[in-house]
């Protein structure tokens, strides 16, 4: 049986596992030099902080992925450097990129673990050198070892926003401050459901607890106004409003922002899974049951890039998709696994309904978001250009969705396909026409998912 | 923007060259870290003429830390090694 998965994070590995456990020798790929994911990343050769370093609480956990990671490399065929750029589910057909060289895979059954990436409100300033996501900042640290400046300044909600803060503080740079654009009250509301995972609110509770015992200006319920400085320069203040309306600059010269992560689901997309809006995640998620099977035959989703769970929860999906497929191919399962599995991704699903309340998308910053801010820093569009497209006086008239959006601004058209911007572009649009953002829709996925090379070879023919 | 090296440091030293200059960076580093923890300031400007850009997500999807590597064509800064001797330029 040919089976491919796409990502070597924590899902991926999970997955990999089982499907070697039964027998099965996949096809196994990741667009990184080494798997681990985002979460999970590996720093590159003669880098030699240990485990405790990188990855602080979660070392254990990371140290367990690793090692099942490199134990399944030869029982897998492993192709780090490969892309995945377009997949179709009829027939079933895996088309990749690696080292300049594109080849199509037949397979019978895909596991599709792609992961997620920050989802990012736009304002004026945050192309500037010095603005970086949240897991960017997070990455250059971890992968790196070097922070994103000098004076660095956290800014937007969600539990990375804590967690890059504190790794920064611990690693000795100097954080500037962390504003969490969510009030202290929304939090208090949504910890009624939180108790269903003590250690994971225990470890937040930490982070927030040192930040402030190290003295570092700690602000919530702030409403971001620009980041400043210029181009050559880069960034030289963060201009923000307090909880009580008073406008503050900050000095620093980098700007990590982010507002918890979206599905990076470009490929089930173009699989040509159904792709629906979830209101409490506030994200668009491919269709799937909770074992990972989608409608599509074949094609098994896990992971983040399945709807937002987290780490803990992608090694339980990725298991669970393994399982799912095996059963639906007539292997040997392990029933006994899988309904320990599905218990516990209950209880955490209870936990992520809880965390997504406590720290909700600010939606409304898109209102009032100014014309001149870039929104789509591919291609430069402003949010006065996507709402002049929204006015019925326009030569093509409203835009009544973000794919028409798209035709008449170019925005979401640029490198990146909208991940960055898209779901921004929508909340503008969708304030502007007065609806809600589910209506007016997601950009829909194109191939390739990330640009190629015009001179990427087929197999068996050398480069030109 | 100023990469700053924290951690993790003790690496041999490489040179590479940026924009015509030649550069240190160390072995490990991709072309982002080398350019920026170095002068390089930024890494291309916008095509639309709305100023420099740096990159933004360092995780090889938001395709804003493009430079030219010599012989390889463009190339994404955040998930390229820098290599002993590349001669690299902005995008």
């Amino acid at each position: 049986m040919r089976v491919a998965v796409v990502g070597a994070g924590p899902a991926g590995v999970r997955a990999v596992e089982q499907l070697v456990r039964a027998g099965v020798r996949p096809l196994w790929l990741d667009e990184a030099p080494d798997g681990g994911g985002r979460i999970y990343q590996r720093p590159p050769a003669g880098f030699v902080r240990g485990a405790r370093a990188l990855y602080g609480l979660e070392a254990r956990k990371a140290r367990a992925v690793h090692a099942t990671l490199d134990a399944l490399k030869p029982l897998a065929d492993w192709q780090p450097n490969t892309l995945a750029w377009d997949i179709g589910a009829d027939p079933r057909l895996l088309h990749t990129l690696r080292e300049g060289r594109a080849e199509a895979h037949g397979f019978d059954a895909a596991i599709l673990c792609t992961g997620a990436m920050d989802r990012i409100m736009p304002l004026p300033g945050w192309t500037l050198p010095g603005v970086t996501t949240l897991g960017g900042a997070q990455i250059a640290l971890k992968a790196q070892g070097c922070a994103i400046g000098r004076c660095v300044a956290f800014l937007g909600s969600g539990p990375l926003l804590w967690l890059a803060a504190y790794q920064y503080m611990k690693a000795g740079a100097t954080v500037a401050a962390v504003l969490d654009t969510t009030p202290f009250a929304a939090k208090a509301r949504a910890l009624a459901g939180l108790p269903h995972d003590p250690a994971t609110l225990a470890k937040g509770l930490y982070y927030v607890a040192r930040l402030r015992a190290a003295g570092i200006l700690v602000a919530e319920g702030v409403t971001p106004l620009a980041i400043e400085g210029d181009g050559e320069r880069g960034v030289s203040a963060l201009h923000w409003r307090d909880s009580s309306g008073r406008e503050r600059w900050l000095d620093c010269d980098a700007v990590g922002l982010g507002w918890g992560v979206r599905p990076e689901l470009q490929l089930a997309d173009l699989a040509g899974v159904p792709i629906r809006f979830d209101a409490v995640q506030h994200n668009w998620v491919p269709e799937r049951d909770a074992m990972g099977r989608t409608p599509l035959p074949g094609i098994y989703l896990a992971g983040d890039g399945a709807g937002i769970g987290g780490a803990d929860v992608a090694e339980m999906t990725g298991a669970c998709a393994a399982q799912a497929l095996l059963a639906d191919a007539g292997l040997r399962t392990e029933a006994r696994l899988t309904r320990r599995l599905q218990g516990r991704l209950r209880r955490q699903a209870r936990f992520r309904a809880a965390l997504d309340r406590a720290f909700p998308f600010p939606a409304h910053l898109a209102a009032a978001m100014p014309d001149e801010t870039i929104l789509c820093r591919c291609e430069a569009v402003t949010a006065g250009e996507l709402r002049a497209a929204a006015t019925p006086e326009g030569p093509h008239g409203a835009a009544p969705e973000v794919n028409r959006a798209k035709a008449f601004t170019r925005i979401g058209m640029g490198r990146c396909q909208g991940r960055v911007c898209g779901m921004a572009a929508a909340e503008v649009l969708a304030a502007r026409l007065g609806r809600g953002v589910a209506e007016i829709g997601r950009l829909r996925g194109q191939a390739p998912v990330k640009p190629l090379p015009i001179m990427a070879a087929p197999a068996g023919e050398d480069a030109a | 923007m100023q990469l700053v090296r924290l951690v993790d440091q003790d690496r041999p030293g490489i040179r590479f060259v940026f924009e015509g200059r030649r550069c240190d960076a160390r072995a490990g580093d991709t072309l982002l870290t080398a350019i920026l923890a170095g002068e390089g300031g930024f890494l291309r400007r916008s095509e639309f003429g709305d100023g420099p850009r740096a990159g933004f997500c360092l995780m090889g999807a938001c395709q804003d830390c493009r430079v030219v590597v010599e012989g390889r064509g463009p190339v994404r800064a955040c998930v390229t090694e820098c290599t002993p001797g590349m001669v690299v330029r902005r995008a």
